[in-house]
């Protein structure tokens, strides 16, 4: 059953609060500021409150069940997080509030920036960007304001392979960069020949993911970032991926200049419709005083007795601010609670788990679906939805029949180079009875592609609506729900 | 998948269509089935503009991808096909047809040698399916 729109649910009159009458004179608002009708739904508190709470039951989340949606590390949010972030003194602390008044939610903040180097094996740590784009923004902004410093000037490409995050170019191009692309090589990694051929003194950087979106560890890491360094390049990295080698391996041992981290993905804060994200931006010690700020310090430093004051600095040629206030603080308190609660040797648990994960699905899926680039993957793998003797089945159509099957689908058309992709990644958080379910889920899926096809192509069959009309919503773009009569109203 | 024999072919699956030193330029069949329903499309060129072969001269966005189209030759712009913005959907009912993008006067039309004739074309794409 669909449910239908506030709007359509709106009824004249109906209202969840009446005011008490004014005790005070009325004054009349200005005349060209009055509206003759404002079309908003009327209805009543319960109303609102069944519509919500009955779309939420349709709902698909990390806390119902599997969400294997690639390279978004949908993985579960510990519940011990949301206590934390509601602790009165996180979630009623104000941003202008002085600073004297606030020392644990800066302690916070500085020892998560510790942490976060601790981790990535990284210089200096801004909290500030907002998401995962909004950090790649960043770093590429810090690449720019590195080589203009040095008055380099004839640097004007970033050079990003294939297999990146969709991002990445797009985060280039609006720092005014010309983007160049590299192809893979047959194992899945940076093609180095072509890398080398790019390498000239235009080059300002390289935008690196590892693992890339292929979920595979780049093998010539060390020489990527060599070759790149050698031609006076900066190399970002981008941290989407880091659930495979967290406690591991870490990007400022593989010659990373910038990283950026998602606090929503690897550190269990929520993601997509639950966010809002948090993207925190890492880098060397050499490129600490561009960061965005102002970033937590140690004002004064402490004694056995007193602790150390803690305060906002500006780096000295900061690239400036990329958000107001701070950030996302109770992003950052849920963050500071997951990492504290795993550990150095937990953390290292994640990482060996969702590659396991990983590994056991592509171990049960392989002989029924193609891999394009198979071997050992990281955290996740991607799949080809389509076989030669199955005409006309293609990657959507198995999402959608998955969602039958009561899983949500993974990451589908992404990354280009494989065709008709499935990217898929578990978490560490899945036992292996809901792995098994599901493998089953798309083995079957793919019997009923040769068996059934029809099965596909309709699905969805058990959800409220079903298969939406893709190129309708993309064109026809209505984002607002008017009555027509009241419309012609308000005009 | 329709491949016209008269035509020459780029490896990012732009077609083009040679008419004493002017190329009409636009993508191939293959390239609009794997994109699926284009959603919107937008020329990254002005009539006038002097193009390098390789270049970007339009985005295509679909509901699984966007991509770009690349100039198949260098040379002058001379003609767009406005009417592609709007009704970009032919791109997936007549990609050979009335969905010519660019007519381009060619600067160098010895680069027509490194591009692809329909059986090399063909070939290329049967390979990417396998």
């Amino acid at each position: 059953m669909t449910e239908p729109t506030l709007f359509e649910l709106s009824s004249p009159g109906r209202r969840g609060v009446r005011f008490p009458e004014p005790d005070v004179p009325k004054s009349a608002l200005p005349e060209g500021f009055v509206r003759k009708d404002l079309p908003l739904p009327e209805l009543a508190e319960v109303d609102v409150v069944r519509h919500f709470v009955r779309l939420s039951q349709k709902n698909y989340a990390v806390d119902y069940g599997l969400y294997p949606l690639g390279s978004c590390t949908m993985k579960y949010n510990p519940k011990i997080n949301e206590d934390a972030a509601r602790l009165p003194g996180f979630a009623l602390a104000h941003p202008l509030q002085p600073i004297d008044t606030v020392q644990g939610s800066l302690a916070l903040m500085y020892e998560l920036q510790e942490l976060l180097k601790e981790i990535t094996g990284m210089g200096a740590v801004s909290l500030q960007p907002a998401a995962g784009a909004h950090g790649e923004l960043t770093g590429v902004l810090i690449i720019r304001a590195y080589h203009q410093s040095r008055g380099d000037t004839k640097r004007t490409k970033i050079l990003i392979p294939d297999s990146a995050h969709g991002t990445n170019p797009a985060s280039s191009a609006m720092s005014g960069y010309e983007v160049v692309q590299l192809p893979s090589d047959k194992r899945g990694n940076v093609d180095l020949e072509a890398l080398k051929a790019a390498c000239d003194e235009t080059v300002a950087g390289l935008m690196l993911t590892n693992p890339n979106t292929l979920g595979l560890f780049e093998e010539n890491v060390l020489e990527v970032t060599r070759v790149v360094h050698e031609a006076g390049g900066l190399v970002y990295g981008d941290g989407a991926n880091l659930n495979a080698l967290l406690g591991i391996a870490r990007p400022g041992d593989m010659g990373f200049d910038i990283l950026h981290l998602n606090l929503h993905k690897t550190f269990s804060t929520p993601h997509g419709g639950g966010g809002p994200g948090s993207g925190p931006v890492a880098v060397t010690e050499t490129l600490a005083e561009f960061l965005p700020g102002p970033i937590v310090t140690i004002l004064e430093e402490g004694s056995e007795e007193v602790p150390p004051l803690y305060g906002f600095k500006m780096p000295n040629r900061s690239i400036g601010r990329v958000k107001a206030f701070h950030g996302h603080f109770g992003m950052m308190v849920r963050a500071y609670t997951y990492i504290l609660m795993h550990g150095a040797e937990g953390l290292r648990k994640v990482a060996e788990h969702a590659v396991l994960n990983a590994n056991y699905l592509l171990a049960r899926l392989r002989h029924v679906y193609h891999i394009p680039y198979d071997r050992i993957c990281k955290h996740e793998f991607v799949a080809e939805g389509i076989w030669d003797d199955a005409p006309g089945v293609h990657a959507l159509d198995i999402a959608k029949r998955l969602i039958d099957y009561d899983f949500h689908p993974p990451t589908n058309y992404f990354p280009l180079i494989v065709r008709e992709a499935l990217m898929i990644e578990p978490t560490e958080t899945e036992s292996k009875q809901t792995l098994d379910k599901f493998a089953d889920a798309l083995i079957k899926i793919a019997e009923e592609a040769h068996t059934q096809p029809e099965l596909l192509k309709s699905a969805p069959h058990h959800t409220p609506v079903g298969r939406l009309d893709e190129v309708k919503a993309a064109k026809e773009l209505v984002l607002c729900c008017w009555f027509p009569e009241k419309e012609s109203q308000a005009a | 998948m329709n491949i016209p024999s008269d035509l020459k072919y780029t490896t990012t699956d732009e077609w083009v269509k040679v008419e004493g030193n002017t190329a009409i330029v636009g993508v191939t069949d293959y390239a609009q089935s794997q994109l699926s329903d284009i959603v919107f499309f937008e020329f990254q060129v002005e009539i006038g503009d002097e193009v390098k072969k390789g270049g970007v001269i339009a985005t295509l966005e679909s509901v699984k991808a966007a991509a770009d189209v690349n100039a198949p030759v260098s040379g002058k712009v001379i003609a767009r096909n406005e009417s592609l913005t709007e009704k970009f959907e032919l791109v997936n009912s007549d990609p050979y047809g009335e969905a010519w993008m660019l007519k381009i006067e060619m600067s160098n039309p010895q680069e027509l040698d490194t591009l692809m004739d329909a059986t090399a074309y063909q070939k290329y794409c049967e390979e990417r399916e396998h």
